[in-house]
């Protein structure tokens, strides 16, 4: 077990490409770490089918665990159960607001909102306030969509839901 | 009307691994050439933030792409003899090295991006059939199917809301804006039917629990299609007028306009094969 500590310790240090404040054991996409011998595997799951980021974060890994005598390892991709915002740990969570980036609100309430209806109100990372509207649905990663506050004005990314 | 136009002996047509490989590449090619199309807005979208949005449903629909060419690639070099040139089959020969006559996309999805008011109708006229069509595969009997659907069919309710909403926006805009739409209509409507006829393959995999039986999804398209047409003021007539009855890209007849989107998508790998991004 101590490997697998220190296995899931390097990849603490792996940072997401284009959210780099978050590690991938922050945004929950290592879903197993398993240890064979000298064999290792690590399994991650994507997180949007098209995220760009996803080949860069594999090479990471790979890298990171060459360099430190894990030869032997393996990245396995599965795609089921599909990730969800929900995975995100709670110290990711604070960090993207650190960040600036609104993190996700819990799915059951949000994902699927009537056609035109607003999210439940999503609070502004800045000033705090909740008065905030959705400019669109889409940001600038697959896995943000844009807001603005009306009361500071700031525009800011929310963690979408998914 | 497409042209017939089939190569007999073409190597990636050859049904020898049944109904799986033509099944895959189905659903990868739609996904691949909409979101091919899409891309085409990237930099010429009417706004800075819609031409994010129609970049990122690009973007999801070419990793859902992906996903179903890498299985199919997979399930094609478990049968030896379909190895040609001692060259293995990878997701990039699927897309990159396959002629017009070897896709199987419906017609609606290659159909040109015209203005904003057409590409957003097809965009809800297809995420709602990929909403129904992925709620239903997430359940298929093979694992790896269901699990690309599970994943994508969390991407397609995005893409749904936003294509829906922009139906509205424009067919209860302006007067502009709602002609725009009807005419949309009038170009895109008669490359629905396809969507819902199925193809040899589709039956097959219907057959052994692997696919869905897409004449049980069109009504609950139609349905949902009717309720959004009425909010945005748009008829539904004219969708009933002249559908083209019958099976054309899925069986690889398509519109001329499939072979500028791969001339265009494939150059780089015909003017130097085997080259890397």
């Amino acid at each position: 077990m101590a490997i697998k500590e220190e296995i899931i310790q390097l990849l603490n240090e792996i940072n997401d490409p284009e959210i780099p404040i978050l590690s991938v054991m922050d945004l929950g996409i290592v879903r197993d770490v398993k240890i064979d011998g000298e064999d290792l595997e690590v399994i991650i799951t994507p997180t949007y089918s098209g995220c760009p980021a996803m080949e860069m974060i594999q090479t990471n890994i790979r890298k990171c665990l060459s360099e430190h005598g894990y030869k032997n390892h393996k990245l396995t991709i599965v795609l089921s159960p599909a990730w969800t915002t929900d995975w995100i740990s709670e110290e990711g969570k604070n960090k993207l607001l650190s960040y600036g980036i609104a993190p996700p609100t819990p799915k059951q309430h949000t994902c699927k909102p009537a056609l035109f209806h607003e999210q439940e109100a999503i609070q502004c990372p800045l000033c705090q306030s909740y008065n905030t509207r959705l400019i669109s649905q889409f940001g600038s990663t697959p896995c943000k969509a844009l807001y603005q506050c009306n009361d500071c004005l700031e525009p800011f990314d929310y963690f979408k839901c998914h | 009307m497409p042209v017939v136009n089939k190569k007999k002996d073409s190597p990636i047509q050859d049904p020898s691994s049944g109904f799986m490989e033509p099944f895959l590449l189905h659903l990868a090619d739609n996904a691949l050439i909409l979101g091919h199309r899409n891309s085409e807005w990237t930099g010429h979208g009417p706004i800075l933030e819609q031409d994010i949005a129609i970049s990122n449903i690009a973007l999801d629909l070419i990793g859902q792409a992906r996903n179903f060419y890498q299985y199919a690639a997979k399930k094609i070099n478990e049968y030896p003899d379909r190895v040609v040139n001692s060259k293995t089959v990878t997701e990039d020969s699927l897309a990159f090295l396959r002629d017009a006559w070897d896709f199987k996309n419906c017609l609606l999805v290659e159909q040109t991006n015209g203005d904003w008011a057409k590409t957003i109708l097809r965009q809800f006229f297809f995420s709602l059939y990929q909403s129904f069509l992925f709620e239903g595969l997430q359940l298929s009997a093979d694992k790896q199917v269901a699990a690309i659907s599970e994943k994508a069919a969390k991407e397609v309710a995005y893409h749904l809301k936003w294509s829906s909403e922009w139906v509205i926006r424009l067919g209860d805009g302006t007067e502009e804006s709602h002609n725009r739409m009807i005419n949309a209509i009038d170009e895109l409507s008669k490359f629905t039917e396809e969507l819902f006829i199925p193809a040899s393959y589709e039956l097959e995999a219907a057959k052994h629990g692997v696919g869905i039986d897409l004449t049980l999804i069109q009504p609950r398209w139609k349905e949902k299609m009717e309720a959004v047409f009425e909010e945005a003021t748009l008829p539904t007539q004219k969708l009933k007028e002249k559908l083209w009855q019958g099976l054309f890209g899925k069986e690889g007849r398509h519109t001329e306009q499939l072979g500028y989107i791969l001339a265009e998508m494939q150059f780089m790998q015909r003017a130097y094969p085997d080259s890397e991004w």
